[in-house]
């Protein structure tokens, strides 16, 4: 078994004709949490749906367990993603169902497991993520922070190999910032798997993933351990983790000069 | 001017290509079918939410329009000196047309446009997204069971619907205004035959069924995941619904009722 998780070579992707992704190499060790960074419209998700599978490379290699997900049919893509989780940007959770039927659904869905088991097993899940006591409410009761535990707990219900986590801190007040990101760090350690996290909350991830790869209009601009990113003293980066107004991402659209679109004469 | 004719051109091809996406998403539901009806209970949850909450307005409409059937048949009828036939004008306008037809329109904006609400909305909120990331197919878990769910409902309303009119015509014709209620009902038994009358109506509210569910379902799955999508949805859901019922209509009455 490969050590590496996550492989990817070269790879590009593109909407019709427009490029999103240019000559990506990235890879995720088994047992490590990584980030991917970048500003919005940047590619990052767009990464992230292609190892999820849900997006097949224009070009390059892309490795998933051993799997290559262009030449993957159906269901190997189903088998595959069995031992696979992933947390949406707003916890997607069912609204149908309560806290407890959203983290059984995949177990009653993939498993003949008893009613029982089942129960316990949702039980260990929800007390991982400090909502066992919510176990009844329905998705509409939850707060922001609250949802998305939910929705990590059911991510992590038939003990994945590896957990995709799109944008996971957005919009979330700083306790539960912290929660969910030590929550992140600490499942992937107690489990053994693996995390690949997208998002644009450096201070954050920062303090929990292992490595983290900078993306930028569709290329990979930096890369390094929190500490190496830190240092950086690459003009993106810089602008990126002190927050900077302008820098080379630019404060303006790009846009006609100024005096131009306000009619002014030269006096 | 050429532009205008482009305009057209790319219209058909949307349409048509939109028409094929529809046909394969329809086959796919069918193909689907077999994992709902193993887990039925997923089927019997649409039921209810299809069936069993559009209860009351079907049951209140067909009441009224059984009313309204009563008032006006006697009317006509009285002039002809026939006022014992207004069971048989009931029953077989209700049996054969009125039933199938208003409670398929009444399902269309009740439970077809809750189904493309819901699926759009679950669609933008990423619920289906997830789903597919679970190895779970949608098409099995959602839409299969929503539309066997809706199409066995469909008869059932029609029927209740049928009834209820028949009672609302009783009351009004001989409650209210005193027509012999052994006529009303000895040549109401005589005129309604079970395979003209009865079948054909049953066929044509399963038809109607599943044209309003598969319109339903596929404006849901296909709506774009915006407010401003599902809401367009919905509407057309509504509209194209009820078209294609008054359509199926008169396509189905044509086959089935030739005056022999």
């Amino acid at each position: 078994m490969s050590d590496n998780l996550i492989e990817i070579r070269d790879l590009s992707f593109a909407y019709s004709d427009r490029m999103v992704l240019k000559g990506i190499n990235l890879t995720a060790r088994r047992g490590q949490v990584i980030a991917i960074m970048g500003n919005s419209g940047c590619g990052k998700t767009t990464l992230l749906r292609l190892i999820g599978g849900a997006l097949r490379p224009t070009h390059g290699l892309l490795m998933v367990n051993g799997v290559d997900m262009g030449q993957i049919d159906q269901d190997g893509l189903y088998g595959l993603r069995r031992r696979m989780g992933m947390l949406f940007q707003f916890g997607a959770l069912f609204t149908d169902m309560s806290v407890a039927e959203n983290v059984a659904f995949q177990l009653r869905e993939h498993t003949d497991l008893p009613e029982e088991m089942i129960r316990d097993l949702v039980l260990m899940k929800l007390n991982a993520v400090g909502l066992r006591g919510a176990q009844d409410l329905m998705p509409s009761e939850l707060s922001g922070g609250m949802a998305r535990r939910v929705a990590l707990a059911r991510s992590i219900a038939l003990d994945p190999a590896l957990v995709l986590y799109d944008e996971p801190f957005a919009g979330l007040d700083p306790i539960a910032l912290g929660v969910t990101g030590n929550l992140i760090r600490r499942l992937t350690d107690t489990l053994g798997m693996t995390s690949v996290v997208v998002t644009h909350d450096v201070q954050e991830s920062l303090k929990i993933v292992d490595y983290v790869y900078f993306v930028s209009e569709g290329v990979i601009v930096a890369q390094g351990t929190p500490a190496e990113i830190k240092a950086s003293d690459l003009a993106y980066v810089h602008q990126f983790v002190h927050g900077e107004e302008d820098g080379p991402v630019p404060f303006h659209y790009p846009a006609p000069p100024y005096s131009a679109d306000l009619e002014l004469r030269p006096c | 001017m050429l532009n205008g004719i482009r305009g057209i051109g790319r219209r058909v091809v949307d349409g048509v290509w939109r028409m094929g996406v529809a046909t394969r998403f329809f086959l796919l539901t069918l193909l689907h079918s077999g994992q709902s009806f193993r887990r039925f209970h997923l089927i019997i949850r649409e039921v209810f939410s299809a069936g069993v909450l559009s209860l009351i307005i079907i049951l209140v409409s067909g009441l009224f329009v059984g009313m309204v059937l009563g008032l006006q048949g006697y009317e006509t009828l009285q002039t002809y000196g026939s006022e014992e036939a207004l069971g048989v004008l009931v029953s077989l306008s209700l049996v054969r047309e009125l039933g199938p037809v208003v409670a398929a329109l009444l399902f269309a904006s009740r439970a077809g446009s809750a189904i493309t609400a819901e699926i759009g909305l679950m669609k933008a909120t990423e619920q289906i997204a997830a789903m597919e990331m679970m190895a779970v197919d949608p098409i099995a878990r959602v839409v299969a069971p929503r539309f066997w769910g809706a199409v066995i409902s469909m008869p059932l309303l029609a029927a209740l619907f049928s009834a209820m009119g028949i009672l609302g015509g009783y009351l009004v014709g001989v409650v209210l205004i005193g027509v012999d209620e052994g006529s009303f009902w000895s040549q109401m038994q005589a005129a309604v035959d079970f395979k003209e009358d009865i079948l054909n109506g049953v066929i044509k509210s399963v038809v109607f069924g599943i044209a309003v569910t598969a319109i339903a379902l596929f404006e849901g799955y296909d709506a774009p995941p915006t407010a401003e999508g599902v809401s367009r949805a919905t509407t057309r859901t509504v509209v194209t619904s009820s078209l294609a019922i008054l359509g199926l209509d008169f396509i189905l009455t044509a086959f089935m009722f030739r005056g022999v």
